[in-house]
C-alpha cells in the first residue's frame, strides 16, 4: 500500500518536473478552458511555438470559483495570468490589487461595448439567451415578458453557483430594473427547475426536460457545425440581450511579466481568437482575419447589446439576487 | 508503531475535517451571522433530510424482509446493485432519475399515452424521491445485514412455538428493527444533510437551498469565509444533534458481506406472503434499477468509442480510488486499533473521529485543505495525492463502522489466545487481525474505491489539465456540449466503481474462512 | 512453585480470594459449583484479570504485572484455541515463534510434536477440517512445543464423549511429564479430578482453598462441595 502511494506522489511530481528548464507561465484559468475538449490545448500548443517557455494552464472550477481561489492565495500565488473572469466578477478582482495593467494597446474589440479597463483585456464574449428546439417549439417568444406569460417551460442555473445564472440575474436586472422582481414572479411557474451549474441544465434540456434552457446565442452554432444539426436556436428577445464578456488580468506578482505580456497581445492575434468560435463556442473579442466560422452567420445577433459596467455589476448583484430568492421561493 | 499509526491515522482525519474547518475560519473578516435564508435553508436541510431517512428506511424493510427470506434467481445480483445508486456520482444519478420520472421521464410518458397529466416531480416530495433512490438501498443493506443476524434458531423455535408471521414479526423481528433501524435512520439522515445538487435540482429552485448550498453561495457569491466556515459548524452541529437524539450507541456496524444468504424460515411459504414478498421485490428493483438502465442504456451507443483522454482519465481515476481505498483501509484499521482496549470514552472519541467527515462540508474540505497546503506546497503538484486522501477521509466513516465492530468481534474470539502466545504488534496483525478482518477489509476498500472514482471531490480547486480524473472527463465533455459522449463516460464510471467495489468485496471474501 | 500470595480479585460484585500454593510438577483440579469463579482464578494466573490485591509468584518471582504471553504458563481454553484461518501446524508453531518465523529446525520440531499428540501428517489441515478431539490434540501439542512449566487447563474437554474425555487426559499427563509442567485444570467433573490423579483445589463461597489430596477430599467432602456433587449427581 505504501508503495501505491509513493507511486501515485511520484507519477505527480514527475509530471510537473518534466518542464526542463524553460521559463513557466502558469495561467490560471476556469476548468474547462483547460479541457481536452476546450480552447487550451490548441492555445498551449500555439504559444509554445513562439514564446520558448512552458505555458501551464491550470483550471480551477468555473469564473466565480477562479475568483475565490485568488483571493485564497492572495499575494503569494504564482498564477502570472489569470484568464476566464467576466465583467460581473471583474470590480471584486480589481479590489483584490492582485493585477497589474495589461499594457496593451488594442481597442478596437469587436462587440458592441467600449473598453477602457485598463487591468483587464477581453479575449471572448457572447450573449445570453435561452435556446430551444425548433421542431419541438414552433412559436418561441420574443421577449422575456413573453416568455413569462407564457406556458413555456424553461431550466436556468443559479446564480449563486453557476455564471449564466448571475448573467440572467443581472440580463433582467439591466432590462427591467424596479420591476425585475415582477418579471422573475411571471418567471417563476415557468422555471422547471435551477441547476447547480451550465451541462446540468442543458443536460436536462436536451433529454426533453423543458422547452427551453438559459445558455449562449453561441450554443446553436456547437449543434449546427459539430453536429450538423440545425434544429437549436435561440431566441432573440426584445428587450435586448445580456452580454457575458470573459476578460485575462495579468498578476502584479508575476515572475515573468515579460511573458505575460507576450501572452496578454497573443491572446487577442488570430491565433489565440480563431481557437475560441469553435473550442470555447463564444465569439471571438477580435475577430480574426479568417472571420467566424462557417455557420456563426447563421446565429441571432441582438439589437440591443445589455451590459453592466463592473462596478454597476457588483452593485446590483446582491439586489438581484434578493429579488431572484423572494420571487421563486414564494 | 501500530499505534502511532493509529495516531497519526486520527490526527490526520482530525486535520481534514476540523483542521479544515478552522483554516477556512481563520480567514473570516468579521463574525458572521446568519440571515433569514440561512435559517431557511437549515429548515429545509432538516425537512428533507429527516423524510429521507424515514422514507428511505420504511421502504427498505419490506424489501429487506424479502431478500432475508427468500431465494430466487437474480438475488445475488440484485443484492450487488444495490450498492449502486450510492456510489453514483450526483449528475449521472439526477440524469438518470429525470430520465425516468421527470417531465418527459418514462412515467409521464407513458401516463401521456394515457391521456393523463405527466407527473410532476419537483419540489420537497422529488428531492425525498431522490435521496430514498440513492438512500434506500444502503439501508436495505443495513436491515438485511441485522435480518440475518437473527440466529436460524430463533426462527426454529419460533416455528416450534407454531408462531404466526405477526408473532414472528413482534418477538423476533421488532426487537431486531428497533436496533438496526435507529443507526440507519441516523446514517441516511448525515448522508443527507450534505446534499445540495440534487437537493436543488429535484427541489425545483432555491426553495431547495439546503446548507451546503448556502456555504457555497457564501464562499463563491459573497466570499465570505467566516460565514462559510459558520454554516458548516451548523451543519456540524445539526449532525452532532441528531446523533446525540436519534442514539446515544454507534453507527450500525459492518453492513459489508454475507449477504448473499437467507435465512431459514418456516411458516412463510402461504401465497399471500410469497406475492406479498415478489411485489415488493420486484417494486423495488424496478424502481432502483430503471433509472440505472436509463444510464446504461444512454452510455452504451458511446461506450466503446470513447475519446482517449476520457480512458486515461479512466486509468488515473482508477489509480486514485486504489491509493483511496488502500488508505482508508490503513485509516480505518490503525484507528480501530487504536481504539481497541481504551476506555469506553477513548473508544467513543476515535468513533466520533471517525464518522466525522459524514458531517462536514465536501467544500469546506476542500477550500480548508488548499489554505493549509498552499503556503507550503503547489496545490497542483499535490491534486491527485490530495484527492486520494480526502476520498479515503469521506469514505472512513462507512470502513471504520465495518472494521471497528469486526475487530472487537475478532478480539472476543482470540484475543486471549493471541495474548497466551505472546502474539502482539505486527504478528498479531499479520497473522490474526488481516486474515480475520478480510470481509470487513474488502468491503471498506471496496467501498472506499467506488466511492473515490465516482467523487468530484476537492480536485476542482487543485486541477491541472493533465490531471484530470474520469468524472471531471465527464464534467468537461457535457461543458463542452458533448453530451452522447459524457453518457458514455457515465456508464464507463458506473461500471468501474461498481467493478471495483465487486472486486475488492469479493477478493475479501474469497480466502475468508468462516 | 506456583505461589498465589494474599490474592483477591473481584468481577462486577464478585469476590474472590485465594492464598495457597502449587508445587512444580504437581497435577492440581481446580473444582466447584457453577459460578464460583474457578475461571476467573485460572484468568488471574494466566494475566487476564487482573488483581485487586497480593501476588502471583512462579518460583519465587513475581509475575503480578506480567503480560499473559510472558508468563511461564501455557493455558488451553473451552474453545477458540486456534485461529480456523491458520493451518495446524502455523497454530502448533506459534508455540515456537509468535511472528511465525520459523527455521527448518522448528518446523520439524513443530510436524514431531503433532505426532507425537497422534496426528502425524496433519499439518497442512486447517483446523475445521479436524475433530474436536482431534484440535484438542493440536492444542496439547503446541503446549508441548511450549514446555512452559506450567500449564492451566480451562475445561478444555468439556464439550467431548467420555471415552475421548480420558484419552485426553491421559494425553495431558503424557505432555505435563514430559516437560515436568505442573497442571491447574478446572473441571466440573470429580470423575475428571480423579483421572488426573494428584490434588484438588477446591473453589467455593468467595475462597479458594490451598490444595488437597484429591481421592481424600471426594471422599469426605465438606458440606460446600458435598452440596455441590449432590447436585450434580441429581441432573
Amino acid at each position: 500500500m505504501k508503495n501505491q502511494i509513493l507511486a501515485a506522489t511520484l507519477m505527480t511530481l514527475a509530471t510537473s518536473a518534466m518542464a526542463e528548464d524553460l521559463p513557466v507561465l502558469r495561467v490560471l484559468t476556469y476548468d474547462s478552458f483547460v479541457s481536452d475538449w476546450g480552447p487550451g490545448p490548441l492555445i498551449e500548443a500555439a504559444f509554445e511555438e513562439t514564446c520558448d517557455c512552458d505555458l501551464q494552464l491550470v483550471g480551477s472550477g468555473d469564473g466565480a470559483a477562479l475568483l475565490a481561489r485568488l483571493r485564497l492565495e492572495g499575494a503569494r500565488t504564482d498564477a502570472d495570468i489569470v484568464l476566464g473572469l467576466d465583467t460581473n466578477l471583474t470590480a471584486a478582482a480589481a479590489a483584490t490589487g492582485l493585477f497589474a495593467p495589461h499594457g496593451q494597446t488594442t481597442t478596437n474589440f469587436d462587440f458592441p461595448a467600449a473598453w477602457d479597463d485598463p487591468l483587464f483585456l477581453p479575449f471572448d464574449w457572447g450573449y445570453f439567451a435561452f435556446v430551444y428546439d425548433t421542431t419541438k417549439l414552433a412559436d418561441a417568444p420574443a421577449s422575456l415578458q413573453a416568455l413569462a406569460s407564457s406556458e413555456i417551460s424553461i431550466v436556468i442555473q443559479d446564480p449563486r453557483t453557476s455564471t449564466p445564472g448571475l448573467g440572467l440575474l443581472l440580463w433582467i436586472e439591466a432590462a427591467y430594473g424596479d420591476q425585475a422582481e415582477e418579471l422573475w414572479q411571471g418567471l417563476s411557474d415557468n422555471v422547471v427547475t435551477v441547476t447547480k451549474g451550465w451541462s446540468e441544465a442543458y443536460g436536462l434540456f436536451l433529454d426533453g426536460e423543458a422547452d427551453m434552457v438559459l445558455s449562449y446565442t453561441t450554443s446553436p452554432a456547437y449543434h449546427l457545425i459539430a453536429e450538423e444539426d440545425a434544429s437549436k436556436a435561440a431566441a432573440a428577445f426584445s428587450e435586448g440581450h445580456y452580454m457575458q464578456i470573459e476578460v485575462a488580468g495579468k498578476v502584479a506578482s508575476t515572475d515573468q511579466p515579460e511573458l505575460a505580456d507576450a501572452f496578454l497581445s497573443f491572446m487577442v492575434s488570430d491565433a489565440f481568437q480563431s481557437v475560441i468560435p469553435t473550442a470555447n463556442w463564444m465569439y471571438p473579442a477580435v475577430t480574426p482575419s479568417g472571420g467566424l466560422p462557417q455557420g456563426f452567420e447563421t446565429l441571432v445577433t441582438p439589437d440591443n447589446a445589455l451590459i453592466f459596467s463592473a462596478s454597476e455589476a457588483a452593485e446590483a448583484r446582491d439586489t438581484a439576487l434578493e429579488r431572484w430568492l423572494t420571487a421563486l421561493t414564494q | 508503531m501500530i499505534r502511532a499509526i493509529g495516531a497519526a491515522s486520527a490526527a490526520l482525519v482530525a486535520a481534514a475535517t476540523l483542521g479544515t474547518l478552522a483554516a477556512v475560519a481563520s480567514k473570516a473578516d468579521a463574525l458572521p451571522r446568519l440571515t433569514p435564508s440561512d435559517w431557511a435553508a437549515i429548515r429545509f436541510t432538516l425537512t428533507q433530510a429527516v423524510l429521507s431517512a424515514v422514507v428511505s428506511v420504511l421502504l427498505a424493510i419490506p424489501v429487506a424482509r424479502a431478500l432475508a427470506r427468500r431465494r430466487f434467481p437474480g438475488r445475488g445480483l440484485l443484492v450487488t446493485l444495490l450498492g449502486a445508486p450510492f456510489i453514483l456520482p450526483t449528475i449521472v444519478a439526477v440524469l438518470g432519475l429525470l430520465a425516468v420520472f421527470g417531465n418527459n421521464g418514462l412515467i409521464s410518458q407513458v401516463l401521456q399515452w394515457f391521456g393523463f397529466e405527466p407527473v410532476h416531480i419537483y419540489g420537497l416530495h422529488g428531492v425525498v424521491l431522490a435521496h430514498v433512490f440513492l438512500n434506500m438501498p444502503l439501508a436495505t443493506r443495513l436491515i438485511l445485514q441485522g435480518w440475518l443476524a437473527i440466529p436460524a434458531e430463533r426462527f426454529r423455535l419460533a416455528a416450534s412455538l407454531d408462531f404466526s408471521p405477526a408473532d414472528t414479526l413482534r418477538y423476533l423481528e421488532v426487537p431486531m428493527l428497533r436496533a438496526v433501524a435507529p443507526g440507519a435512520l441516523l446514517l441516511i439522515f448525515l448522508i443527507c444533510t450534505t446534499s445540495f445538487a440534487v437537493a436543488l435540482t429535484l427541489g425545483g429552485g432555491p426553495r431547495g437551498t439546503t446548507v451546503e448550498l448556502a456555504i457555497y453561495q457564501a464562499f463563491r457569491f459573497e466570499f465570505d469565509l467566516g460565514k462559510a466556515a459558520l454554516l458548516a459548524l451548523v451543519q456540524f452541529g445539526i449532525c452532532a444533534v441528531a446523533a446525540v437524539l436519534i442514539l446515544q450507541a454507534a453507527l450500525p456496524a459492518g453492513f459489508g458481506g454475507g449477504l448473499d444468504r437467507t435465512v431459514e424460515r418456516w411458516g412463510i411459504s402461504t401465497l399471500g406472503l410469497r406475492l406479498q414478498d415478489a411485489a415488493v421485490t420486484v417494486l423495488a428493483a424496478l424502481f432502483l434499477v430503471t433509472p440505472l438502465a436509463v444510464i446504461v442504456a444512454d452510455g452504451l451507443p458511446r461506450l466503446l468509442t470513447l475519446p482517449a483522454e476520457v480512458l486515461e482519465a479512466a486509468v488515473r481515476s482508477l489509480w486514485v480510488a486504489l491509493v483511496a481505498a488502500a488508505l482508508t483501509v490503513v485509516l480505518a484499521l490503525s484507528m480501530a486499533l487504536l481504539a481497541e482496549g481504551r476506555g469506553a470514552a477513548w473508544r467513543g472519541f476515535i468513533g466520533f473521529l471517525g464518522s466525522l467527515s459524514i458531517a462536514v462540508s465536501p467544500l469546506v474540505i476542500g477550500t480548508g485543505l488548499f489554505i493549509l497546503l498552499f503556503p507550503i506546497a503547489d496545490p497542483v503538484a499535490l491534486a491527485l495525492p490530495v484527492t486520494a486522501l480526502v476520498n479515503a477521509v469521506m469514505s472512513l466513516p462507512f470502513a471504520y463502522r465495518a472494521v471497528a465492530p469486526a475487530l472487537a468481534e475478532t478480539d472476543l474470539l482470540f484475543g486471549r489466545l493471541s495474548a497466551s502466545l505472546g502474539m502482539s504488534g505486527w504478528a498479531r496483525l499479520r497473522l490474526v487481525v488481516l486474515p480475520r478482518l478480510r470481509r470487513p477489509l474488502g468491503f471498506a476498500a471496496g467501498l472506499a474505491a467506488a466511492l473515490s472514482m465516482g467523487d468530484l471531490g476537492v480536485i476542482a480547486l487543485f486541477a491541472a489539465p493533465e490531471q484530470a480524473t474520469l468524472p471531471m472527463q465527464l464534467y468537461r465533455l457535457m461543458a463542452s456540449y458533448r453530451m452522447e459522449e459524457a453518457a458514455g463516460a457515465a456508464l464507463l464510471l458506473l461500471v468501474l466503481s461498481l467493478a471495483l467495489f465487486w472486486v475488492l468485496d469479493r477478493g475479501g471474501r474469497m480466502r475468508a474462512v468462516a | 512453585m506456583l505461589l498465589l500470595e494474599g490474592l483477591e480479585l473481584q468481577v462486577g460484585g464478585f469476590r474472590l480470594s485465594a492464598d495457597l500454593s502449587v508445587q512444580a510438577g504437581a497435577r492440581v483440579a481446580v473444582i466447584g459449583p457453577s459460578g464460583a469463579g474457578k475461571s476467573t482464578l485460572l484468568s488471574a494466573i494466566a494475566g487476564y484479570q487482573p488483581t485487586t490485591k497480593g501476588r502471583v509468584t512462579w518460583a519465587g518471582r513475581d509475575i503480578t504485572g506480567d503480560e499473559p504471553g510472558a508468563r511461564p504458563l501455557s493455558i488451553v481454553f473451552q474453545d477458540n484455541n486456534l485461529f480456523p484461518h491458520l493451518t495446524v501446524a502455523q497454530n502448533v508453531g506459534l508455540g515456537l515463534s509468535p511472528s511465525l518465523r520459523l527455521s527448518a529446525d522448528q518446523q520439524e520440531r513443530v510436524a514431531d510434536s503433532l505426532a507425537r499428540v497422534g496426528l502425524p501428517g496433519l499439518g497442512d489441515r486447517k483446523p475445521a477440517q479436524l475433530s474436536g478431539g482431534q484440535q484438542s490434540r493440536v492444542a496439547l501439542a503446541r503446549v508441548l512445543l511450549r514446555a512452559r512449566p506450567l500449564m492451566l487447563l480451562d475445561e478444555p474437554f468439556a464439550a467431548l464423549g467420555p471415552a475421548l474425555k480420558a484419552e485426553m487426559l491421559d494425553l495431558v499427563k503424557e505432555v505435563a511429564a514430559e516437560t515436568g509442567a505442573a497442571v491447574l485444570m478446572v473441571t466440573h467433573d470429580p470423575d475428571d479430578a480423579r483421572r488426573l490423579g494428584g490434588q484438588t483445589i477446591l473453589v467455593d463461597g468467595g475462597r479458594a482453598e490451598a490444595p488437597q489430596d484429591t481421592d481424600a477430599l471426594l471422599a469426605d467432602p465438606p458440606p460446600g462441595l458435598r452440596a455441590y456433587l449432590r447436585g450434580d449427581g441429581a441432573d
